[in-house]
């Protein structure tokens, strides 16, 4: 009897340690996720004006893209609203159009739901692609670990390629005192043919609001 | 007269007290010398904001244990990312409205990319986070989510009893 009620506690312990691995593994961290050199999965997701929307299929996407994950509640993504569209006005003709990307659950965050993302396109005059991750798999895939969160991506034949991940830029607070525009470097450089000096950066942002497990 | 007197200047200076939070605003150098002493004070850093939820969510925690463990070597920060020019707006009414008489600074330094890693190399940049340390221990612990009471504590408990 206390064998048997020995391999049972055992089994159990082994089974929960699996299980609670695997989770763990699935969690993406900051470690996990693209770095430059990257090949970039391609999505199919719904932009505000109800079309799908992938990279292969967007237009202006003909030399690369800058995918950006954001929202509607975080205060920095609200705080780069202006720089996103100004980066999409300046790009989008040069073959690197902005695609921005909620990642959010909009269970978790009512300001992140699909109505919300149009409500604020139009009340902000958005010129770019405002997709919803509603299974959170792309944000999963690319890493993201919190908004807004920058992927620049360069067309490579049928390949899209992350040539640059991180911040916008060094000051959230004020456009004024950025010092370092670290993605128009990044399309800049790409854009003249060359490599991407700077290729990685971090920046405080809010949370990816995940799913809860059922 | 005199002993009306007495008792209205006790009042008051009570009643300065506990209205009284003023957060300080810092750069982060004022954490890297902290994170750089060789101090045997185990500091418990908290990185969060006003309108950050899961943020707000645990603070009841940290506030526990920060009373919890007072008299000893453990020093609790919250360091806020609210941003500056809400520090009298959002921050300070927040904390008078909580009663949170709390360490509170704002770290007001914008280029995240040249401290995050200082913090720790595996920090993604979300809130909350919560950074453990006790140098002259060489022991650091760092958690990039929100944490309850329990974890808070199973963090902080192995700092303590080491002493």
């Amino acid at each position: 009897m206390k064998m048997n009620f020995k391999k049972t506690v055992a089994a159990v312990t082994a089974s929960a340690c699996l299980m609670l691995l695997m989770v763990a593994a699935d969690m993406p961290t900051a470690t996990t996720g693209y770095k430059a050199g990257d090949k970039a999965r391609d999505f199919n997701l719904k932009n505000i004006d109800g079309t799908m929307m992938s990279l292969a299929t967007n237009k202006l996407a003909t030399k690369g893209a800058i995918v950006i994950f954001t929202c509607n509640h975080c205060p920095f993504s609200i705080a780069y609203e202006d720089r996103i569209n100004a980066l999409n006005k300046k790009y989008q003709l040069q073959g690197y159009p902005v695609v921005a990307i909620n990642p959010n659950d909009p269970a978790i965050e009512a300001d992140d739901s699909y109505a919300n993302m149009q409500q604020r396109a139009k009340d902000k005059a958005f010129t770019f692609p405002y997709l919803l991750d509603n299974t959170q798999e792309i944000a999963r895939t690319y890493g993201a670990a919190r908004t807004p969160h920058v992927y620049v991506l360069k067309k490579e034949g049928s390949d899209f390629v992350v040539k640059y991940v991180g911040a916008i830029d060094d000051n959230k607070d004020a456009p004024e005192a950025v010092t370092k525009k670290y993605v128009e470097s990044a399309v800049n450089e790409l854009i003249a043919g060359k490599e991407v000096s700077q290729n990685f950066t971090k920046a405080i942002g809010c949370g990816i609001k995940w799913k809860k497990a059922n | 007269m005199l002993k009306h007197l007495f008792w209205i200047m006790l009042f008051l200076s009570l009643a300065g007290k506990s209205t009284a939070q003023t957060v300080q605003v810092v750069k982060f150098d004022a954490l890297d010398a902290l994170l750089k002493s060789s101090s045997d004070t185990t500091y418990v850093i908290n990185f969060w904001a006003t309108w950050c939820k899961p943020c707000v969510h645990e603070l009841p925690g940290f506030c526990k244990m920060d009373s919890m463990y007072k008299g000893q070597k453990i020093k609790l920060i919250l360091i806020s990312m609210d941003f500056v020019k809400d520090v009298h707006s959002h921050l300070e009414p927040f904390l008078k409205q909580k009663k949170m008489m709390n360490t509170v600074w704002l770290l007001n330094d914008p280029d995240y990319n040249a401290w995050i890693d200082k913090v720790d190399p595996s920090w993604g940049g979300s809130l909350p986070a919560t950074l453990v340390f006790n140098n002259k221990m060489k022991k650091r612990t760092f958690h990039e989510e929100e944490l309850t009471f329990e974890e808070l504590n199973n963090t902080v408990k192995p700092y303590i009893t080491a002493h």
